[in-house]
């Protein structure tokens, strides 16, 4: 829980947005993660790769609140955020686009992007950024005044980014972006994270697409039954595939 | 698995107040006689409640509306036959001309609730969660407006009386046993597993197989069977009621003596029912306002009924499952049914 | 009797009483749209705005400010209520929600019957509400309660498509009846957007008290207990959950109550409230989504 000294504790790392350490996270008896550490600095865009069931929507769903952890801690810009309630932790600046996007299906695409920025009071702020993401993705302001459940697959993804980003996040934390979409809808999206990531935006990305992923991020973690299996600069990690498949899938096979 | 036979050995206490009550009954207190009356009728129905509510998931709000049609049914059916053609002259002819002796009275009352549990679980059993509650009630409500207005069988919203005054104690001791032995068999035999599947989970309850529709419906049946008996038992221990003793209190009554006591187990029901009528009782007591030398407290008529309530909604926060949970209580052995895993915070 | 007057007669009869009931019909609808629960307890705010606003007149202020603190009344107590008995039970299995409603509805009812007793009192509205305004030689009669009643419930409607269309708290209400978790995760307070909703829920609830206690001259501590049932089969007849499908169901119960009373004979329109309930089992069971197949989704 955030303590006062934890509160207090030396804002030393800023460059480290978020540190998540020796986390252990279960369902009932299932343990979902068995210790994991990892961290992401500012401007990073950092991978969670690992087969289905390995634990890496669970991790991002930990650290957004919406599960409890059973132990470990996890440190957002300094201070402890386990065990708080998920509406305060996205405003300290946290965002978190969850598996399955989640939009607000009968409301219009600019009613979901005026819900994004509800943790922001700066009316002209909101506006501007509303423009920029507009122009990122243009099919957006088309379909602006569409209900968000009448979207095609691709366009509500791109619904459920414009969103969280709308909130100015500090950390945006990605569930399987690409799940359910098709390659040529998924490339745009990805080239348009490339550009976000260009201007600065700290990302936390889940994905099954792995190549995909090793292009835009800076490094990354592959996850197998809730440990850590191999961690590195995302580039190597390309190149070194048979690594990383053995990590997916466990070095005795 | 539970020996039903373990479950009434709970009830040998009562047994022996009630042989000792038919045998001297100039020895026991009349008060507490009636009042262990009143809770052996409550046990039946709230025993009979839990069956088709707690234990296949379904809350069905309408119990009362069995009640009701036990009591009127076997009311009209045992009437004497001068009171008959005093009052309900407009009887038909066939019912008022013969007057059934108490228990085939309250049998025939019972089989009665059962076919109209089957009239109305069959559309209704199929509705889920708070339509079915919400269905249930409308059913207790027009049971409610046809009593009321089928004034040629009922008297309306007059009072029914001379209804013979039956119910014992050994009668209502009795019944409880057959009430609760049939009802562990069903609910504890491997047909009772089926109803348990489908509270649990119903989607994976249809997946193995087990069909939602009939399960329910068989529980919400059997239930009405003894609503209908214990309604009959009510109907012979007042001798005279109106529809309105059967409708909104009467049913919030039931339902927290079933949630107090724990929805899912048939010790709860019984627990459930001692638990608040003593409080009742007590409490009923101290509206009359107290003395404590200097000051005294005011009498405050209907306190007890909010204190009731108030304890009603604790539970509700801090102990839904009431006093048993899912347990039994049998001699010696506390049988505890698996917990679930805990949810998610979202 | 001109038959065509008759029904005019009829038509105003079923707005003014169709009023009432989707006024407590919308309420019920937003509560069950945005925490997923049947609030037993929706019928007594009807009997705090009732009950108040009686107090307040004695106290000796003018009706239309005795009303309102009625209606400001209500809208307390449905915020006292959330908070005390239902956010702790929040997350929990239908049944136990719609348990803990029926547990408050017991308590404010007993409540009631301990402060009031449960004699029927006297709702003394000015003179000026009670005159009649007659047409056709008085083959059509309505009262001045009767204007006010649809009159305020339009402006309230209006009202409340404003808030809900128009406003950033609207909008998150709408959300958070969507999706509470996405809600959450955007940021939105979703705590404080329940209490505005009861709020709201329940100063519509506590206006339509004063109304029907103007209407029927009287009130009493159960005062409120039909008007929820009927409010009930209001909601799922146009879609549970929905406002607009609250609305349209206020309004066509209304005029099938009176349909029932005008035109069928007086033997079965005795069984008024059966036939009533009858349609809501129907509807539940043919049409569970309501006429505009609206209704928020429920869990199996």
């Amino acid at each position: 829980m955030a303590t006062p000294e934890a509160a207090a504790a030396p804002v030393a790392d800023m460059s480290e947005v978020l540190r998540v350490r020796d986390l252990v996270v279960s369902y009932g008896a299932v343990s979902a993660l068995r210790g994991v550490s990892l961290h992401v600095g500012r401007g990073e865009v950092v991978a969670l790769l690992g087969a289905n069931g390995a634990g890496k929507s669970t991790m991002l769903r930990t650290i957004s609140g919406l599960m409890l952890p059973k132990s470990g801690e996890i440190r957002f810009l300094g201070q402890r955020i386990d065990g708080i309630p998920p509406a305060r932790i996205v405003r300290l600046g946290l965002a978190h686009s969850p598996e399955g996007r989640r939009l607000f299906g009968s409301l219009t695409v600019a009613e979901n992007l005026r819900l994004g920025a509800s943790t922001r009071s700066d009316r002209s702020g909101i506006e501007a950024d509303r423009e920029r993401l507009y122009a990122l993705f243009p099919v957006l302001k088309e379909r602006a005044r569409q209900q968000a459940a009448t979207l095609s697959g691709g366009e509500q993804q791109m619904v459920a980014l414009a969103r969280a980003l709308v909130a100015r996040p500090k950390l945006l934390l990605l569930d399987e972006p690409s799940l359910g979409i098709a390659p040529i809808i998924m490339q745009q999206i990805f080239a348009s994270l490339a550009e976000l990531k260009s201007s600065g935006v700290t990302m936390l990305l889940v994905e099954q697409n792995m190549s995909m992923a090793l292009d835009l991020a800076d490094r990354a973690y592959v996850l197998r039954t809730g440990k850590v299996s191999l961690e590195g600069d995302a580039r190597e990690l390309k190149t070194n595939y048979e690594e990383v498949a053995a990590a997916y899938l466990g070095a005795s096979r | 698995m539970i020996r039903p036979a373990a479950l009434l050995s709970l009830l040998a206490p009562l047994v022996l107040v009630a042989v000792v009550t038919a045998a001297a009954p100039r020895l026991v207190n009349d008060y507490a006689v009636r009042v262990l009356i009143v809770m052996c009728i409550n046990a039946v129905l709230v025993a009979s409640m839990g069956v088709a509510n707690g234990f296949t998931g379904v809350f069905s709000l309408g119990h009362v509306g069995f009640v009701a049609v036990g009591a009127y049914a076997s009311g009209i059916l045992s009437l004497p036959l001068a009171a008959k053609h005093a009052y309900l002259s407009d009887l038909p002819h066939w019912l008022g001309s013969f007057s059934l002796p108490f228990l085939p009275a309250t049998i025939v009352a019972g089989l009665v609730c059962t076919a109209l549990a089957f009239v109305v679980g069959a559309p209704l059993m199929r509705l889920s969660g708070y339509f079915v509650s919400v269905a249930t009630l409308g059913f207790l409500i027009i049971v409610n407006v046809i009593l009321i207005n089928a004034v040629d069988y009922t008297r309306g919203a007059r009072t029914f009386t001379s209804v013979p005054r039956e119910t014992t104690l050994p009668w209502a001791v009795g019944w409880l046993a057959v009430t609760l032995l049939v009802l562990s068999r069903i609910v504890y035999s491997p047909y009772g597993r089926r109803y348990r599947a489908v509270r649990e989970d119903t989607i994976a309850a249809q997946a193995i197989g087990i069909s939602v529709l009939p399960t329910r419906l068989s529980a919400f049946m059997v239930g009405a069977f003894f609503a209908g008996v214990g309604g009959s038992l009510y109907g012979h221990y007042l001798g005279s009621f109106s529809p309105a003793s059967f409708y909104m209190a009467y049913t919030f009554s039931l339902i927290s003596m079933l949630v107090i006591g724990g929805m899912q187990s048939l010790t709860g029901a019984v627990a459930g029912v001692i638990v608040v009528t003593l409080a009742s009782e007590v409490l009923r007591n101290l509206e009359r306002g107290i003395d404590f030398g200097a000051f005294s407290v005011p009498p405050l008529y209907g306190a007890s009924q909010i204190v009731l309530g108030i304890i009603f909604i604790l539970v509700m926060i801090f102990r839904p499952s009431g006093i048993m949970g899912d347990r039994e209580l049998t001699p010696g052995l506390l049988y505890s049914r698996k917990r679930r895993p805990p949810e998610e915070y979202l | 009797m001109n038959m065509d007057l008759y029904v005019v007669q009829q038509v105003i009869n079923a707005v003014s009483v169709g009023s009432l009931y989707a006024l407590v019909a919308i309420g019920l609808s937003m509560v069950f749209g945005i925490l997923r629960m049947t609030n037993f307890a929706h019928g007594d705010m009807m009997m705090v705005g009732a009950f108040a606003a009686l107090v307040l007149g004695a106290a000796g202020l003018p009706f239309w400010l005795a009303a309102l603190g009625g209606i400001v009344i209500a809208a307390i107590a449905g915020i006292v209520v959330e908070r005390v008995a239902y956010r702790p039970v929040r997350g929990s299995p239908d049944v136990t929600l719609l348990l803990t409603s029926l547990g408050v509805t017991y308590i404010l009812e007993n409540l009631g019957i301990l402060i009031f007793t449960s004699s029927p009192r006297n709702f003394p509205i000015p003179d000026l509400m009670n005159s009649s305004i007659q047409f056709m030689d008085g083959q059509i009669t309505f009262t001045a309660i009767n204007v006010v009643t649809v009159v305020l419930t339009a402006v309230s409607l209006s009202a409340l498509g404003w808030f809900v269309t128009r406003t950033d708290a609207g909008l998150g209400t709408r959300a958070t009846a969507e999706d509470l978790g996405a809600a959450r995760l955007v940021g939105l307070d979703v705590n404080r957007l329940i209490v505005t909703a009861f709020a709201i829920a329940s100063a519509f609830a506590g206006l339509a008290g004063v109304l029907w206690a103007a209407q029927a001259g009287i009130v009493e501590p159960d005062m409120g207990f039909t008007p929820l049932l009927k409010a009930f089969v209001a909601a799922i007849i146009g879609g549970f959950g929905s406002i607009a499908g609250a609305l349209v169901g206020g309004y066509v119960l209304g005029a099938l109550e009176v349909l029932i009373v005008a035109f069928l004979p007086s033997e079965v329109s005795s069984y008024r409230d059966a036939i009533v309930f009858a349609f809501l089992i129907a509807f539940l069971l043919f049409r569970p989504n309501g006429l505009l197949n609206r209704a928020q989704e429920v869990k199996l």
